[in-house]
């Protein structure tokens, strides 16, 4: 079935195609419609789960993770400052290994206070050992909600996952959305088949205290598990697309990189911009490619030096910034690329901050500042764009 | 109820926790009453310390750890869980100490309780945040030293009166809650008896003397349980459909007896 | 590896916390549980006619010797700190 939908509304069906049964959420822009829609699904009767009204994102994350140790498949959504105010839940709920899936609509952090998108809130959530996945559209945004439980409930992973669609661009623009029917999500998602639960008869702690004799053996089994998880994630969107005829390429999405001399790495709705200049500039004769991280954690290291290995000059277009420091995902792209015999010289562009409209004439801007200047060079093209 | 009717088990053992810990006699006897099907939530606490720490793991049921602020919340998710799978048999016990009750937890223990979950909440109340070594709490009582709230020329212990988490409970219009103490055995058994058979929220807030963090010999937990009750410190209350009860104290005795065995008050009476 | 570990666990024995150790006086002991009941550890066990003492895990608070209304329990020091007395190593 074809409707047509917003970024909140596809992951709002999905959560009811996934067949979740608890969902715990409270309220936040431009976050509110997915649970709205999830509530009117249940009080319609066409979604069979439980709905925690929680007082603060916190708990929603809390009830989230005590409802998933008794085996329950859960959901919450959040954006901002609802996802700072669950930073320490998220480490907990990663680090004791319960498959939460959470969409994230990427809207900007106070102060300035702001209600437009950008990534820094969940960028700021890199380190808390979820599985991060930035969609390109609501189509997306639907089909990689299913991907998600699959990926965080594999026995190999146990992860959370976040889901992170860009506030407005994504969460609030309509589209046509392929909803897919319940029997073939069933077939693709089977029910969650918890390890362990809570059970009297089998008395679990969750979440022990650990002291350094073995506290660093957990931090290594998490970082074990996202490591399988690049492969989880790629086996899930090939098998995805055997059922839905629908896939995304996994952690990265190259666009025209082949002989690329320039390419534009970004994250997120932007890339379909991206996407427009990059065939007018190749039209032009411009040798120019665009690769969006579908994945940023696990990060996609191997798969990025494969695309790029070859390319002169990589830019890299933040929409967040490490103060002190540069966008964060410059720095990643740099690390990724060091391990090349001849690395591309990497230029880092903050734009699109708080809302900031990102035009096709500031992409065209990037690659022609890119394209004209000799590698050396290219640091001073960075600051001058930023 | 009668000792000998209590089940021999112990659901809790080989705990680390200081000796004489009021606080772990607390939750070792409302598991007497509550019994084998009963699940844990517990937040980073004293309690958390000393029962779940790899690899002495002293419960005998299952023990869901959260963060400190939200004891009630995750109370909430596994209350919500056990239901749809049709486990309504299985009691849901949150426990935290004062801190992680009235203080840091009381948003999301409010929010439970408002929504009506089915689960018990039990308040150990030490009068101080003493797993991180003793500062004031909103449940210290006014006149105690703690390390945040020291005795010197200018600090004269704690200024505040204790936070009155009975009236906010009871504000919430809750189906069961009450006051106890370890001093008074029957009295708190009888009170987790209630809260068991409470369909909805039920709220215990127990007195759990600390030998180290108030400053006594361990021999004298009880004793001080019991004296905090006869000084008229520690009311035992109920409040049940809408009625607030209070045992009364008829000749109260001197709040000297209470003070004189405790370092926490030894300024008042020198 | 995943932190949700199976429960009971004990490695340690507490007892060896213990610098002094409730001995019963079995003459002076009506079997009131008392003792039993105010054991913050549940380390004193109910038997037929007495109780007996768990003294691998008590920690010798003293709550029982204190609490017995017949002062049938007395607390009495540790030669070797948690040992048995005349034992070498705890």
């Amino acid at each position: 079935m074809r409707e047509y939908i917003n970024g909140n509304e596809a992951v709002a069906q999905a959560v009811r195609l996934a067949r979740v049964e608890v969902v715990a959420a409270y309220p936040i822009t431009p976050q509110s419609p997915v649970v709205e829609e999830i509530a009117a699904q249940i009080a319609r009767g066409e979604l069979d789960a439980e709905y925690i009204r929680v007082e603060s994102e916190h708990a929603a994350l809390t009830a989230c993770y005590g409802a998933a140790v008794t085996g329950m498949r859960v959901f919450t959504a959040t954006s901002s400052q609802g996802l700072a105010y669950m930073f320490e839940m998220l480490h907990y709920v990663s680090g004791s290994r319960v498959p939460v899936v959470m969409a994230v609509a990427n809207r900007g952090l106070a102060a300035p206070w702001t209600i437009w998108a950008d990534h820094q809130d969940s960028i700021a959530c890199r380190d808390t050992g979820w599985i991060q996945l930035y969609v390109e559209t609501a189509q997306e945004a639907l089909d990689t909600c299913l991907q998600a439980y699959r990926i965080a409930e594999c026995p190999e992973v146990l992860t959370p996952v976040m889901v992170c669609l860009d506030g407005y661009v994504l969460s609030h623009t309509e589209e046509i959305v392929e909803i897919p029917a319940q029997e073939v999500v069933d077939a693709f998602l089977p029910p969650y088949k918890p390890r362990e639960v809570v059970e009297p008869e089998r008395p679990l702690v969750f979440g022990v205290g650990a002291g350094p004799d073995i506290y660093p053996a957990f931090k290594q089994a998490q970082q074990a598990a996202m490591d399988r998880a690049r492969d989880v994630i790629c086996r899930v969107d090939e098998e995805f697309y055997r059922i839905f005829g629908r896939r995304y390429g996994g952690l990265v999405v190259p666009y025209r990189c082949q002989g690329a001399e320039v390419v534009l790495v970004t994250l997120g709705a932007t890339m379909g911009t991206v996407r427009e200049v990059v065939d007018r500039l190749r039209q032009e004769g411009r040798r120019v490619g665009a690769l969006r991280l579908r994945a940023l954690r696990p990060f996609p290291a191997e798969e990025l030096r494969r695309v790029l290995a070859g390319t002169r000059v990589v830019a890299v277009l933040d929409r967040n910034c490490s103060f002190g420091y540069e966008g964060a995902v410059c720095t990643e792209v740099k690390a990724a690329l060091l391990g090349l015999e001849k690395p591309p010289a990497v230029a880092g562009f903050i734009l699109g901050l708080g809302g900031q409209d990102i035009r096709q004439a500031d992409i065209e801007d990037i690659f022609r500042r890119c394209l004209a200047a000799s590698s050396g060079a290219v640091h001073q093209v960075a600051a001058a764009q930023s | 109820m009668k000792i000998t009717e209590l089940p021999e088990e112990e659901l809790v053992y080989g705990s680390f926790a200081c000796a004489g810990c009021g606080g772990i006699l607390a939750v070792r006897l409302a598991l007497k009453v509550l019994g084998p099907r009963t699940v844990i939530v517990t937040t980073p606490s004293c309690l958390l310390g000393v029962t779940t720490f790899y690899p002495q793991l002293a419960f005998k049921v299952p023990c869901v750890n959260v963060t400190f602020p939200s004891t009630a919340a995750a109370v909430s998710g596994v209350a919500t869980g056990l239901k749809r799978r049709g486990r309504e048999d299985v009691h849901v016990l949150g426990v935290a100490g004062d801190g992680g009750t009235v203080d840091i937890g009381l948003q999301a223990l409010s929010g439970a309780i408002e929504r009506g979950h089915n689960f018990i909440f039990l308040c150990y109340d030490n009068e101080a945040y003493m797993n991180t070594g003793v500062q004031r709490s909103s449940s210290t009582p006014q006149g105690a030293r703690t390390t945040t709230t020291p005795v010197g020329l200018r600090g004269k212990g704690e200024d505040r009166a204790k936070k009155d988490m009975m009236r906010i409970v009871a504000a919430h219009d809750i189906p069961y809650a009450a006051t106890a103490s370890i001093g008074y055995p029957q009295d708190y058994l009888r009170k987790v008896h209630k809260a068991k058979e409470t369909k909805g929220p039920a709220y215990i807030h127990v007195l759990a003397p600390c030998p180290p963090g108030w400053g006594y010999p361990s021999h004298l937990t009880v004793h001080l349980a019991r004296l905090a009750v006869q000084t008229g410190q520690w009311p035992l209350a109920e409040y049940e459909k809408g009625r607030l009860t209070q045992k009364k104290i008829d000749n109260p005795r001197p709040i000297e007896e209470y003070w004189s065995l405790q370092a926490r008050f030894a300024h008042l009476l020198s | 590896m995943i932190p949700n570990l199976p429960t009971p666990h004990l490695k340690f024995r507490t007892g060896s916390w213990r610098t002094a150790r409730p001995v019963l006086q079995a003459g002076r002991c009506n079997n009131c549980l008392i003792c039993w009941l105010f054991c913050p550890e549940g380390c004193i066990q109910r038997e037929k006619g007495y109780i007996t003492i768990d003294l691998d895990y008590c920690k010798g608070c003293g709550i029982c010797a204190h609490e017995c209304p017949r002062q049938a329990l007395k607390l009495v020091e540790e030669v070797v700190p948690g040992g048995e007395e005349g034992e070498t190593s705890a």
